[in-house]
């Protein structure tokens, strides 16, 4: 009964999604009021949505073998939490939850933006429920998450172990709020220019979506990395590939937007041109999910190998997109224009910001689209890899980087002090540090050494708009600006350090041979078998030393038997200077096993500078949201 | 100097078609050799294939052709397709679904010798898992038949 009870749901939830739709084009054209209504029927939505997906983890927690889908993805001998997370470790459980994260937006837009105008609210909750209603056929007529199997399975077939991991567990979810969250930036978009009321009003009614989804996006990606980095064994935290890239396109695209909302929202500037932006953020969202959801790439995250699913998504992708765009080109002309800014100002700069950002996105786009395109019209198979991406976008991202010290000096609407002489030490900072890298690494790449130079500016340079500043009578989101500048920073250090000083060694031994990496002494003392919950495993016990203190890592190859599947478990220590990072592959019959060791230097700072990135946006939304309860308690 | 409204759209404008316009022109230039096509051991024998160029090499694991170096770290295999066969080293850990028999994508380049030189060999986490370029119907009937045990 608990699965047609969500497919129940669903189905009311898709019915009331087009009853909104229906509703909020008669309240627009003036022919109905209907605001309450509206608003109520996207709660209402947004509920069923949680209801249905609350009966797919039940189902999953009893692993339920009749049902398909928990036959197809779970098993009976499974960790209780991988069963939950199995629920939306698959196609059909991971869209539901899409869906459910889309009818909770719409509901708590319904119920947080009531200080737009009720046309432009109504008319983005009626987008909002287009957004819904495609999404929910998709669900009903090609994934329906809830189908039965007669007769039920007598054990299910396992969820790929590779999945079985706490960081992925909580990858997928936060992600999506990302992703999904951006849509809200979509429909508000839509309704404003359906209403033609594009102002600060609405810009502060969407900054904290774009914020909101923004920091999840960034932590997501950062998770994500970390998550490639110590399980696929590869010593490497970005491999772009096409699902690394679904996440970043959006994740570019919102940067874009959260910039230019905050120019709308403080100066009543850049109208037409955050309504684009806001357009191609949650296209990017929708790219994304095609991707990854249509099975038509090659990679660990694709399950579905059904062409009509990726058929489906692409051709509801294409009305939306479609329909905001010719929205857009109809609409554009008819804004207010903006409010005029001189050619050295914050507003200019971020201009810049947007252009360099939208440039990278293009690129990333190109890249990863390419091998689909060129497959479809010449029929050669080909990849595109780091070699294109790292030249063709790094020097992009260096010259943005370099815009992020000097941006957020310069004040709004025109510059007239000189600013450039604050930048004076971080810019010996970052002179100096070249000069070292040209001195002392020159077999680094050009990239790296500017990558090394720039987070030695930027990291003092993020710093420099608090100074001068009472640090406690600093709103809070300058602080959180600063922050997330500095975490920029932090990453770029941390990944150009990855790439200059990472020493990799490879070799066969035996247990009682040691070896030698970079500062490190690395003993290996044995190998023995062990076992966990559904697997077992061969683990070495690895001693290393560099001076004093020994630290042991134990590296292992797990076997699981539902489904039969190999893993490599890498072993990491992390210590202040950086990680030594350890895997165990294969015997050979003269009792050596292979060691695959690698010392990184700093490498601990991508993922800080990640995490210090979410934390700053975070901070600007507790410090946005302060100032509007403010506003509307002495309103 | 202030733009006048009208004047600093226009502006605004011209400068989103030429992001869009540089994206495309760069992505283009880099795309022109940076680019990995993929080849199957029929393509390389046919001469397809450029010794020196990164590129990707996909077919199955011949039967009883693995074999390790003294070194004990790189190991020399042969991929065919049915119609050809490359012989291929490859100095690192081999991923855990490599398997004699099965399907193989290998990342590198072919030597003057006609050896493929693999940097890195994806063969993927998931029994259900093909290379798509070596046909989804067997994945699926793999997936049909692992459900129906």
């Amino acid at each position: 009964m608990t699965a047609e009870a969500g497919l129940a749901a669903l189905w009311l939830a898709a019915a009331l999604s087009l009853l909104g739709l229906f509703l909020s084009i008669l309240h627009v054209r003036g022919k109905l009021e209907a605001d309450r209504t509206v608003r109520g029927l996207a709660v209402v939505q947004g509920l069923l949505c949680l209801f249905a997906f609350a009966m797919l983890l039940i189902v999953f927690a009893r692993t339920d073998l009749s049902v398909l889908l928990v036959a197809s993805n779970s098993h009976s001998a499974k960790p209780f939490v991988y069963k939950i997370a199995g629920a939306w470790g698959n196609h059909e459980g991971s869209m539901l939850l899409w869906v459910t994260v889309l009818g909770l937006s719409g509901a708590a837009m319904a119920v947080f933006s009531r200080r737009l105008p009720s046309r432009t609210l109504i008319a983005a909750l009626g987008a909002q429920a287009a957004l819904a209603l495609g999404f929910h056929a998709f669900l009903l007529l090609a994934s329906n998450p809830f189908a039965r199997l007669d007769p039920p399975a007598p054990e299910g077939r396992g969820l790929n172990p590779l999945l079985q991991d706490p960081g992925l567990a909580f990858h997928p979810p936060t992600l999506y709020l990302g992703y999904v969250g951006l849509s809200v930036a979509f429909s508000l978009a839509v309704g404003a220019m359906l209403a033609g009321d594009v102002d600060r009003q609405l810009a502060r009614a969407m900054r904290p979506w774009v914020l909101g989804a923004w920091i999840f996006l960034t932590l997501g990606i950062t998770a994500g990395s970390y998550w490639a980095y110590y399980e696929l064994g590869w010593g490497g935290w970005w491999f772009w590939d096409p699902v690394e890239n679904a996440s970043l396109m959006p994740w570019l695209a919102a940067t874009a937007l959260l910039h230019s909302v905050a120019v709308l929202a403080a100066r009543n500037a850049l109208k037409a041109w955050t309504m684009m932006l806001a357009v191609i953020a949650f296209t990017m969202s929708m790219v994304g999910t095609f991707l990854v959801r249509s099975g038509i790439l090659t990679s660990v995250h694709s399950f579905a190998v059904d062409p009509t699913r990726g058929g489906f998504i692409l051709a509801l992708l294409g009305i939306y997109v479609t329909a905001a765009f010719v929205l857009f080109a109809v609409r554009a002309g008819t804004l207010r224009e903006g409010a005029p800014f001189e050619l050295v100002s914050r507003e200019a700069a971020i201009v810049l910001n947007n252009l360099l950002l939208t440039v990278i996105l293009g690129i990333v786009f190109i890249g990863t689209l390419y091998p689909l395109m060129a497959e479809a019209v010449t029929g050669e198979k080909l990849s595109v890899g780091a070699p294109y991406f790292n030249a063709v976008a790094g020097p992009l991202a260096i010259l943005l980087g370099i815009l992020l010290t000097v941006g957020p000096l310069l004040s709004w609407r025109r510059e007239s002090r000189p600013v450039l002489r604050k930048l004076a030490l971080p810019a010996l900072f970052a002179a100096t540090v070249l000069v070292i890298a040209f001195l002392a690494w020159p077999q680094a790449t050009i990239l790296t050494k500017l990558g090394l130079a720039l987070g030695a500016g930027l990291i003092p340079a993020a710093l420099l708009p608090l100074i001068g500043r009472n640090p406690l009578r600093t709103p809070l989101a300058i602080w959180g600006m600063a922050i997330a500048h500095l975490g920029a920073g932090v990453a770029i250090a941390g990944m150009a350090a990855d790439s200059a000083f990472t020493t990799e060694k490879l070799t066969a031994a035996r247990p009682g041979e040691t070896v030698e990496i970079g500062p490190w002494l690395v003993k290996f003392e044995s190998v023995a078998p062990v076992a966990g919950p559904n697997w077992t495993a061969v683990e070495a016990e690895l001693r290393a030393s560099r001076g004093g203190g020994v630290e042991v890592l134990r590296p292992q190859t797990r076997s699981f038997s539902n489904p039969p599947t190999e893993t490599n478990e890498a072993a990491i220590k992390t210590v202040l200077a950086g990680q030594l990072y350890t895997v165990i592959g294969q015997p050979d019959p003269e009792g050596r096993w292979q060691l695959r060791l690698w010392w990184k230097p700093m490498v601990t700072l991508i993922w800080l500078g990640g995490a210090l990135v979410g934390l700053g946006g975070l901070l600007a939304l507790l410090g946005h949201a302060r100032r509007a309860w403010r506003r509307r308690a002495f309103a | 100097m202030i733009a006048r409204p009208k004047h600093q759209r226009l502006v605004l404008v011209i400068l989103a078609i030429l992001a869009v316009l540089g994206a495309v022109l760069l992505a283009m230039w880099g795309l022109q050799d940076r680019a990995a096509y993929f080849y199957t051991p029929a393509d390389i024998a046919a001469g397809k294939a450029a010794p020196g160029r990164a590129m990707r090499l996909g077919g199955m694991v011949e039967k009883g052709s693995v074999k390790r170096d003294v070194d004990g770290v790189t190991t020399r295999f042969v991929v065919e397709d049915g119609e050809a066969r490359v012989p291929v080293t490859y100095r690192g850990i081999l991923p855990d679904l490599f398997r004699e028999g099965s399907g193989v994508v290998a990342e590198g380049q072919l030597s003057s010798g006609n050896t493929f030189v693999a940097d890195n060999i994806l063969a993927k986490h998931d029994e259900r898992y093909m290379p798509p370029q070596l046909g989804n119907q067997q994945a699926e009937h793999q997936a049909g038949q692992t459900l129906k045990r």
